[in-house]
């Protein structure tokens, strides 16, 4: 077996072992060295690692168990010394390893501004692991403010990382507008506009003159004379190819190491691929080429003839929120034409860049599900003479075809490329699916790679399965509601909406249900639905709500139940935990307990007591917590300006406030929210279903976390300044919530179902609609602030506490 | 001769319970729940079911079942057999009307 050596484990070499081991295991007996103390990731996803998306285990790509399956001796964390091309071997720190076939993969390393003070602690690059994890644990201290310089691509992804983690940022740009590679400067200035939006500063045209601190880094110094402070400097201004063991072994090098189109170095024996090559004078930084090169090489070290093209490329920013494509070349020439659509309350702009009637260059913002179609014909050069009136409105506006995406998809050419990480194309993806008879998005995956990198084409791959499979692949397939109907829950709450449908019986009888009175699954979501859209003529049916909601109690294990009174935001009074005491006593209450939404709770009382241990907390002034509805839980509260020294604002003050407003209130599954008083977020205000963090500027709204069966960090909804406006927008989104979701489904679910971007258009961008939310939250409220707790103690639904009859039994003769 | 007796014993009115839902009847250490469909057909299981001694009582009533309220065992009103996959069954009692009375047997020996 050939003795192969690579050296770098990153994304391309990781690429051409892939292929070799494909195509022939046993042709190579492989040797890796790493300098970082890991295997192949996917570095592309470092930006969702940083902002908190994704976790690092989520974008390892080769993992132990894949290097041992194949043999592949790792030597990971070990720095290369040197390579002898004379006698064939690779010095490492640890020992030497003789080669037959070399592979240099050593990639780029991060350009360093040669400023005073860029060495200081605290001045980082942004390229690998370990960068990434020292933002994230500075972006975890107090009040940490952070610039970063270079608004490129990866600076602008560390910016909202940093931001998404509470930093303050400032993002320091040398050119006129941000992106300006790869953007012209209306989208730049769209795109600095949505940053902005963001709470990220934005500084163009700025040139950094010196990095400032006292053993630490402090801040930075432009040029201009204005300083920033900074706990946090991140130097996000470019690569430089890391070519020098390749230099030092005599290989050429000019400003990458010099490779033919077989991917070939000065040295026969020694290859190169990645970022640290240099082919026809061109460097290359993102995947695709990089796949393509890896592909290359893997063909000729098995005997092979391929040769490297370099391609167009196209260019997305992942950041949550921002829609951006770029593709071709869109500078102005005198033989150069161009198309402008501008849609300034949508956010959208377009540029096609044309030349001979053919589109060179396309920028478009905002709205980027056509990128790929306009991407396709700068790369076949296609003659848009006949479309030219109409072929800035897209793909779906040509030919009379209807608002299609299917028929989208579908007219694309069998090489139209449908994953551009990985170079897949559509006849390529249709191939597989039929080959292997591929029924699963995972299973295509795997086969093709298509969507397995940044993962922003999943819909055209699905579309693609939908094309090819027919009905043996729906994924958007309609789930009943339960047996008793074909009916999804969309379907039923709008046709209940539709047809002024009033009551269970009306809903069933309409919409045909199969059986005659329901199940245990349909009967609790339709109650809530006509709760929820009927408030004020909807009669709430107990017998179809859950036991725990019909008695206002959580049932136990045992069948005895546990108890929970309000206590606003988390703050409670001597009189109150006297009151609680004395229940206790009372009534032998065996466990008493705090719960993790700040409140205390009862457990092991007996049913018939409860309407009794009701009374007496309502005597304290105790109302029902509601720690059994699906409904406002609790708000969770840190103490704020009013003792904390690093508050900002009346946390606890607003979260009260924001329990009176909201609580009552029946939602699809429970709400528990939390506000923190500043980013510290003592309140875990980023795990809840809506949760606020107060800033000196405003206060910071959160949605759609989770800290349960799953563990997601919330999304941004917006940033507010006053205590007014965070009640008008948390109360729309959970209106909004409360008038889509389906019975039982979180707020995180349906907020990715829907997309976080629709709440942020509904909530944010569009004021009449808030307010008309709110409006209709503020109205159902008024039917549902009644303590049921007191109607209970009162005498309603007494028959669910006492037993119907206790039979004393006579002895038996 | 062992002869099984039934002895009716009124426990309540229709009226006491609702319409798809539930009263319990103490008997002793033991507790039954009274069953009252959506067409007013009433049932009497022991309130236990066989899954984990859930208070069956306490579950959603539909089409002649019994949801419990505890991992959402279906148990049938009728013969007190778990629906569906699951397998138990829990002890029914004869229950009927007499006009507007429930009376419920035990039996004595």
């Amino acid at each position: 077996m050939k003795k192969l050596v690579v050296i770098g484990a990153g994304m391309a070499s990781g690429r051409v072992l892939e292929h070799l081991f494909e195509r022939d295991p046993d042709a190579f007996e492989v040797t890796l060295f790493n300098a970082e103390p890991r295997g192949n990731y996917n570095r592309i996803m470092l930006s969702p690692v940083l902002s908190g998306e994704k976790s690092y285990e989520e974008i390892v790509i080769h993992d132990d168990a894949w290097y041992a399956q194949h043999n592949v001796t790792c030597r990971f964390g070990e720095k290369v010394a040197a390579i002898d091309c004379a006698r064939k071997v690779v010095i490492g720190e640890n020992g030497e390893v003789p080669y037959d076939k070399l592979i240099i993969a050593t990639g780029s390393a991060p350009f360093i501004i040669p400023v005073d003070g860029h060495d200081l602690p605290g001045v980082i690059t942004y390229r690998d692991l370990e960068d990434t994890n020292a933002m994230i644990e500075t972006a975890g201290k107090p009040g940490a403010s952070a610039v970063v310089i270079g608004g490129g691509l990866l600076g602008l992804e560390a910016a909202a990382g940093l931001r998404l983690r509470g930093m303050d940022v400032t993002v320091v740009h040398l050119a006129g507008h941000l992106m300006e590679r790869q953007l012209d400067e209306s989208a730049g200035y769209l795109l600095r506009k949505d940053f902005e939006r963001r709470g990220i500063d934005v500084l163009t045209s700025a040139s950094t003159k010196a990095i400032v601190g006292n053993g630490r880094v402090e801040g930075i110094e432009l040029q201009d004379g204005t300083t920033i402070r900074a706990d946090l400097v991140v130097m996000a201004v470019g690569i430089r190819p890391a070519a020098q063991l390749a230099r030092e072994a005599g290989i050429e090098v000019g400003r990458a190491i010099v490779v033919d189109a077989q991917m070939a170095t000065s040295d026969k024996d020694v290859f190169a691929v990645g970022e640290c090559v240099e082919f026809q004078g061109a460097l290359f930084g993102l995947v695709a080429p990089l796949y393509d090169q890896a592909a290359v090489l893997a063909e000729n070290l098995l005997g092979g003839e391929a040769s490297f093209v370099p391609k167009e490329l196209a260019t997305k920013l992942k950041v949550t929120g921002v829609d951006l494509y770029s593709a071709g070349d869109f500078n102005q020439g005198d033989d150069r034409e161009e198309i402008v659509l501008r849609d300034a309350t949508a956010g959208v702009y377009r540029r096609l860049v044309l030349e001979d009637n053919r589109i060179v260059g396309a920028v478009l913002y905002g709205e980027t599900a056509d990128g790929p179609w306009f991407f396709d014909m700068i790369k076949s050069g296609a003659d848009i003479s006949d479309m030219r009136d109409t072929v800035i409105f897209g793909q779906a506006y040509q030919g009379g075809e209807p608002l299609d995406p299917m028929a989208a998809v579908a007219a694309l050419p069998d090489e139209a490329e449908i994953c551009g990480c990985n170079g897949v194309c559509k006849g390529k993806i249709v191939n597989v699916i039929n080959d292997k008879g591929l029924t699963a998005l995972d299973d295509v995956r795997a086969h093709t790679k298509a969507s397995s990198s940044c993962g922003t084409c999943t819909g055209l791959v699905e579309q693609l399965m939908v094309l090819t499979l027919g009905d043996k692949y729906n994924p958007a397939a309609v789930q009943p509601m339960c047996g008793c109907t074909d009916l999804g829950h969309d379907d039923v709450r709008r046709l209940i909406v539709a047809k002024e449908l009033k009551s269970i019986d009306a809903v069933m009888q309409e919409l045909e249900w199969k059986t005659s009175c329901g199940c245990a699954k349909c009967r609790p979501a339709l109650n809530y639905y006509l709760v929820c859209d009927w408030p004020d003529e909807y009669a709430d049916d107990y017998q179809s709500r859950f036991i725990n909601e019909r008695v206002h109690a959580n049932v136990q294990k045992d069948g005895t139940y546990s108890v929970v009174p309000r206590m606003w935001g988390g703050v409670t009074s001597s009189t109150e935990l006297r009151a609680i005491a004395d229940v206790v006593d009372k009534f032998d209450i065996p466990t008493v307990k705090c719960t993790g939404g700040q409140r205390i709770d009862m457990l092991g009382i007996k049913k018939e007591d409860l309407p009794a241990v009701w009374a007496d907390l309502g005597k304290a002034g105790f109302v029902s917590g509601h720690a059994y509805a699906k409904g406002l839980r609790t708000v969770k509260t840190c103490v704020g300006t009013d003792w904390c020294r690093f508050g900002t604002q009346d946390s606890t003050g607003l979260g009260v406030r924001l329990e009176k407003f909201m609580w009552g209130s029946w939602t699809p599954a429970k709400v528990k929210l939390a506000v923190s008083g500043c980013p510290r977020n003592c309140a875990e205000a980023t795990c809840k279903d809506v949760g606020v963090v107060c800033v000196d500027s405003g206060f910071e709204i959160h949605f759609a976390g989770a800290a349960g069966l799953e563990i997601k960090g919330t999304e941004v909804l917006c940033q507010v300044r006053t205590e007014d406006e965070a009640l008008e927008y948390i109360v729309a989104l959970t209106q909004m919530y409360r008038e889509q979701a389906r019975y039982l489904e979180r707020i995180y679910k349906w907020a990715k179902r829907i997309g976080y971007d629709e709440v942020r258009r509904q909530i944010v961008d569009d004021p009449e609609r808030r307010k008309a939310y709110f409006d209709r939250f503020v109205f159902s409220q008024k039917f549902a602030q009644v303590d049921p707790w007191s109607e209970r103690v009162s005498g309603k639904d007494k028959h669910e506490f006492k037993p119907m009859a206790t039979l004393s039994l006579e002895a038996a003769e | 001769m062992n002869v099984q007796v039934q002895d009716w014993v009124k426990v309540g009115t229709l009226a006491d319970i609702p319409r798809r839902g539930a009263r319990c009847v103490r008997n002793g250490e033991m507790t039954i729940a009274i069953f009252r469909t959506a067409n007013d057909k009433v049932f009497a299981l022991e309130d236990k079911c066989p899954h984990r001694q859930g208070p069956l009582s306490q579950g959603i009533v539909h089409d002649g079942c019994v949801t419990c309220p505890l991992h959402n065992w279906v148990i049938s009103l009728e013969t007190g057999e778990a629906q569906g996959a699951d397998e138990g069954s829990t002890a029914t009692f004869p229950v009927k009307l007499d006009g507007d009375a429930v009376l419920l047997a035990i039996g004595i020996r």
